[in-house]
């Protein structure tokens, strides 16, 4: 099974993931070989298997809700790249 | 005083031979004469003498741990507050953590001393740590070789004597391996027995935090340390914590070791079955019976694993967006900008393989044929486990096919170095803890023994490898020109 340079870059972008037109081809090579390997699973019949997400078979825990933490917005921000008045900087988004 | 075991330091403290700040500063001497090995990203000097002067004052005191004053170090995967966490990539280069990791936590109330940040590949994501952005590490045995990854860091160090000890992280291998390929114990403990608070997240199913140690005591004087339940990990599972020296000493006659026959078929060299052959004979010498067991479904584990660890990577990448901390890019024209070449940008070569691989695999279409047939695969991999549990105590085999590879040797072949994870990768998958136990050198470069048990018993686990280095001592062998 192969994947295509525009299955790739459709894939960079819903990951919002800047890749460079050169390196696209590269990529798509890549991920073909990857997706052969991921086919052999088909060999498995794994009809009426329960797909496992944690090894204990797990669920998320509930807590009573209360407060435990404060955020500190000051010490967060610190290592924020832009920010102004206590809010994250990004580009103008509206006109 | 570099060669002690946690075990002597801690005596040796008390008894006033050295102190910590004189044992500290010694490590720190060798950190800087073995720089070109490229195992630290960040030494962490003051903070280190700062550490031990209060371990020193709290050993005068009498309220010392068994930790108090053992110079270790951290993977750069850990929150460390105050000091920079990179997790091997360009994207946090710049990432002053704002708070601890539970198991950074752990180490310090118990008072040792962290000598600074290991290097690792970029993410968690490799097995060679040439994915890092800090620069590829460098085998102690050999400096043309790979130390193994993503803990790679972590088990150079550990075998060149730059730290007493370090901290791992194993997502499909990555302190078994690197432990294996540098001649030291590693331990990947049961998933949910170490908190994985403050660990950044690679694939959160799998990632599992432990010691990488040069003996099996010292690895379970760690291990006491960084286990147990916490409330901040929703993965956490809440068994209480023996304790793991307690039966370090048990005799091993009448052990089952189950031989899973998949891991010792085409494509183990000859010279690592050679040595796992001797390995397993010494444990017949102690008393130990050995069986072959099947695990049918084994051969599926890399196929299932490079779609759930890619998967849950690229939902728990999504994070790093240029806005609230790490990279940014440089004058972004709008808020797509600014993600695309941030994340562009600020990511390495296999991190992004890896997040379009799990971003094919989750889209609409794909899911149930990659995902959620990974998934079931997974589960038939963990009954494998199981059923062959049920009928021994371990299973034992080898961590890796070969011996350290060449640096630059498969880092343009990812395929062929995923292929190489094959007898790490299962363990993941199914929870179950293992080990990796110096077991002798091929061609001068060591060979790791892989035991592999059932769900919390790492207790087992380390006696069974205690045992074996109570009788041998690869464990204890130093790299030459690190002595």
């Amino acid at each position: 099974m192969s994947l295509t340079v525009s299955e790739v870059k459709d894939c960079a972008h819903l990951a919002r993931l800047g890749i460079e037109e050169q390196d696209i081809s590269s990529y798509a090579k890549d991920l073909s070989g990857m997706l052969d390997l991921l086919t052999q699973m088909n060999d498995l019949d794994t009809d009426g298997v329960e797909p496992m997400a944690h090894p204990m078979d797990q669920v998320q825990r509930l807590r009573v809700d209360v407060v435990t933490e404060q955020v500190d917005r000051e010490k967060f921000q610190a290592i924020a790249p832009q920010v102004e008045a206590g809010l994250y900087l990004v580009p103008k988004v509206i006109e | 005083m570099y060669n002690k075991t946690i075990a002597e330091l801690a005596k040796s403290l008390r008894s006033g031979e050295f102190s910590s700040v004189e044992l500290t500063l010694a490590f720190l001497d060798r950190i800087k004469q073995h720089g070109s090995l490229n195992a630290y990203v960040t030494i962490t000097e003051d903070l280190a003498l700062q550490a031990a002067k209060t371990a020193d004052i709290r050993l005068a005191a009498g309220n010392a741990e068994l930790l108090t004053g053992i110079p270790i170090a951290q993977k750069d995967i850990f929150c460390t507050e105050g000091i920079k966490t990179s997790c091997g990539s360009r994207m946090l280069d710049n990432f002053i953590a704002p708070y601890n990791a539970t198991v950074v936590d752990k180490f310090n109330s118990a008072g040792a001393v962290m000598l600074g940040k290991l290097n690792m590949d970029e993410f968690a994501m490799g097995s060679s740590n040439e994915t890092s952005y800090y620069g590829a590490v460098k085998n102690p045995w050999n400096i043309n070789a790979v130390p193994g990854g993503s803990s790679g860091g972590s088990a150079a160090a550990v075998a060149a004597r730059l730290a007493v000890c370090a901290t791992g992280t194993d997502t499909g291998g990555s302190i078994r391996q690197p432990a294996a390929l540098c001649g030291i114990t590693g331990l990947k403990p049961t998933y949910g027995r170490v908190s994985r608070y403050g660990m950044i997240a690679y694939a959160s199913s799998l990632d599992q935090g432990g010691p990488m140690t040069r003996s099996a005591e010292d690895a379970a004087l760690m291990l006491q340390t960084m286990a147990g339940f916490d409330d901040k990990d929703s993965t956490s599972v809440d068994v209480s914590v023996p304790d793991y020296r307690a039966g370090l000493n048990n005799s091993l006659e009448g052990l089952k070791i189950g031989l899973p026959k998949e891991f010792f078929g085409e494509g183990l060299s000859s010279d690592v079955a050679a040595t796992l052959e001797a390995a397993i004979n010494e444990y017949r010498k102690l008393g130990a019976t050995v069986t072959e067991v099947s695990m049918p479904s084994l051969k599926l584990a890399i196929p299932a694993y490079y779609v759930i660890a890619p998967a849950e990577c690229s939902a728990n990448l999504s994070r790093f967006d240029g806005v609230r901390f790490g990279y940014r890019c440089e004058n972004p024209v709008d808020l797509t900008d600014l993600y695309t070449r941030s994340r562009g940008e600020g990511f390495g070569k296999e991190v992004k393989r890896r997040i379009l691989m799990g971003t094919y695999a989750l889209s609409a279409g794909y899911y149930d044929a990659y995902y959620i047939k990974a998934q079931k695969v997974r589960r038939l991999i963990s009954e494998d486990f199981k059923r062959a549990l049920a009928e021994v105590d371990v299973m034992m085999g080898p961590v890796t096919p070969s011996t350290a590879f060449g640096i630059g040797e498969k880092i343009d072949n990812p395929i062929e170095m995923y292929l190489s994870d094959i007898y790490t990768i299962a363990i993941n998958l199914a929870g179950v803890p293992a080990m990796s136990v110096p077991a002798g050198f091929a061609k001068g470069l060591p060979v790791g023994l892989q035991i592999i048990g059932h769900y919390f018993a790492e207790d087992k686990l380390l006696n069974i490898a205690h045992q074996y280095q109570q009788v041998t001592d690869w464990h204890t062998q130093i790299p030459k020109g690190f002595e």
